[in-house]
């Protein structure tokens, strides 16, 4: 079962991240979810064991190197939100699809506070609000994209 | 199920807990960080993982590319011929235009007491492709399908046939990242072409604006007149051509004007690029700046060494009416510009009104 779902794993963080580079207009390209963000932290509540936190780091640096301006700014992000992901992957999972989707703009929030400090401290500020737009679509997104993920994982809900 | 907690203890046993874990990550994170950042340690990881990123941007632009591919060779044979017809005018049109460069070269290198012409600026340029294109109000990004292999390097400049592009950041083996003079980050010292006036064109996010925020409310700029770069700030070499000023916004309670200018390169209707080498030697190559290229692209354009600017040549750069030779594969804008200051506004709104219409559509979209 963890060979199993490691390769899953491995294979929704690759469609996840195609999403991510495809190359959308602009109106689009704002509201895009961050898809590798959602993918991420549904196998760390679904599957703590498979992926964990070495998948949240290395997913952050594949994010670094297609579009941070520091290495390693999406990897700390990303790593701190599937810890706490991990970590609570118990009370999260039993939680209704709805109660979920508010649990995960949480995260994404706390992500992107981490990335926009970041930003900060290394010289690149990005005030634009549009930059937040995404946490809220990545909430919208989650019920349905959970959906299709634990319908390719089969056995789990 | 509550009486697990927080399930740290199932999880412990691979690598320690996941509180232990994260602290390493964190840490690891930090330090990458660091290095990035304060001492460009990490060219090469960002080597690695940008040669490691190319073959899924390059499976991502697949879809387009074919596209692109199936529509050229789908062509009739009477669009194909009617391209021929217009290429052979252009052609034609250009050889008249530089018919007089060569005696032009020559007296001027006279008139500036040389002993011998100067060769173009522009040593050699390089065709890419665009592979991957960003431009949202965050990153105005390419990546292009040249790399390391084909001798590009970091702070290169990007042109167009009609203008200034913008600069490479990242080079990896095979593909090269560059940042447009239109993402936010990116600011280049121009020159006013009529006036002589030096500023700053910071870019505004779309791809239809630069914003010069530090000019003064009486500085001498009019609706239409052509920037070009001032070859200071050791990246771009002087006398090309980067936008025309679109607006000129005054008002007495401000002390600086509202300057916005339309960048002349066309680059969400481009397919191809140029990397462009320069010869280090010439007068209007770019001041070999007292800071390394890469630190251009800061946030602060107040950074950019623009006011001091060491120049090696000293006599023959600032004296203001005299441009850069043009290299030979520079199309017209620069000649039409001085008409233009001469004849006043009236051709003024002949420059930016292709540049707005062919990009108007993804600027009104913005909220």
């Amino acid at each position: 079962m963890s060979v199993d779902s490691r390769t899953q794993l491995l294979l929704s963080a690759l469609v996840a991240l195609i999403l991510t580079v495809l190359p959308l207009p602009h109106w689009l390209d704002v509201v895009r979810p961050a898809f590798l963000v959602l993918t991420v932290l549904y196998w760390s509540v679904n599957a703590p064991r498979a992926g964990g936190l070495a998948i949240g780091f290395f997913a952050g640096l594949m994010l670094d190197a297609f579009q941070g301006p520091v290495l390693g700014e999406h990897a700390l992000a990303l790593s701190l939100v599937t810890y706490i992901a991990v970590r609570e992957h118990q009370r999260l999972r039993s939680k209704p699809a709805i109660q979920q989707a508010m649990i995960v703009f949480a995260f994404l929030v706390v992500y992107e506070i981490v990335l926009f400090m970041i930003d900060g401290w290394t010289g690149h500020p990005v005030t634009s609000p549009l930059r937040w737009v995404h946490t809220v679509s990545g909430a919208l997104i989650w019920p349905p994209a959970a959906a299709i993920l634990s319908y390719g994982a089969g056995h789990r809900a | 199920m509550a009486a697990f907690g927080t399930g740290a203890g199932r999880l412990a046993g691979r690598g320690g807990s996941p509180g232990f874990r994260f602290t390493l990550y964190a840490l690891l994170s930090v330090i990458v960080m660091y290095l990035d950042q304060r001492a460009h340690y990490l060219e090469q990881l960002r080597y690695v993982l940008q040669a490691a990123a190319y073959p899924l941007q390059l499976a991502v632009n697949s879809p387009t590319a074919a596209w692109v591919w199936l529509q050229e060779s789908f062509q009739s044979r009477e669009a194909l011929q009617a391209e021929n017809t217009r290429l052979h005018a252009t052609a034609r049109d250009l050889e008249l235009r530089t018919m007089r460069y060569e005696s032009l070269a020559r007296e001027n290198g006279e008139l500036r007491g040389l002993r011998e012409a100067l060769p173009p600026v522009a040593d050699r340029w390089l065709a890419a492709e665009i592979v991957n294109i960003q431009l949202s109000t965050l990153r105005q990004r390419l990546l292009l399908n040249r790399g390391a292999v084909n001798g590009v390097f970091k702070g290169q400049a990007v042109l167009d046939d009609k203008g200034l592009i913008g600069q490479t950041t990242h080079v990896g083996p095979w593909s090269v990242e560059v940042i447009l003079i239109t993402d936010p980050e990116h600011a280049v010292p121009v020159r006013v072409e009529r006036t002589g006036l030096r500023t700053i064109a910071v870019g505004a996010g779309d791809t239809t604006s630069l914003a010069l925020p530090y000019l003064p409310g009486n500085a001498d700029l009019k609706v239409g007149d052509l920037l070009v770069t001032s070859g200071l700030g050791g990246v771009f070499p002087e006398g090309y051509p980067v936008a025309r000023v679109t607006e000129v916004h005054r008002d007495a309670v401000q002390p600086l004007a509202q300057v916005r200018a339309a960048p002349l390169a066309h680059v969400d209707s481009d397919s191809e690029v140029m990397l462009v080498w320069f010869r280090p030697d010439h007068p209007a190559a770019p001041a070999p700046a007292a800071s390394s290229g890469g630190e251009l692209k800061s946030g602060n354009p107040a950074m950019q060494p623009q006011p001091a600017a060491p120049r090696n040549h000293p006599p023959q750069t600032p004296s203001p009416a005299v441009p850069a030779p043009p290299p030979t594969r520079e199309p017209a804008p620069p000649l039409p510009s001085q008409e233009t200051a001469a004849a006043g506004t009236a051709p003024a709104a002949k420059g930016p009104r292709p540049v707005e219409g062919a990009a108007a559509a993804p600027e009104q979209e913005q909220p």
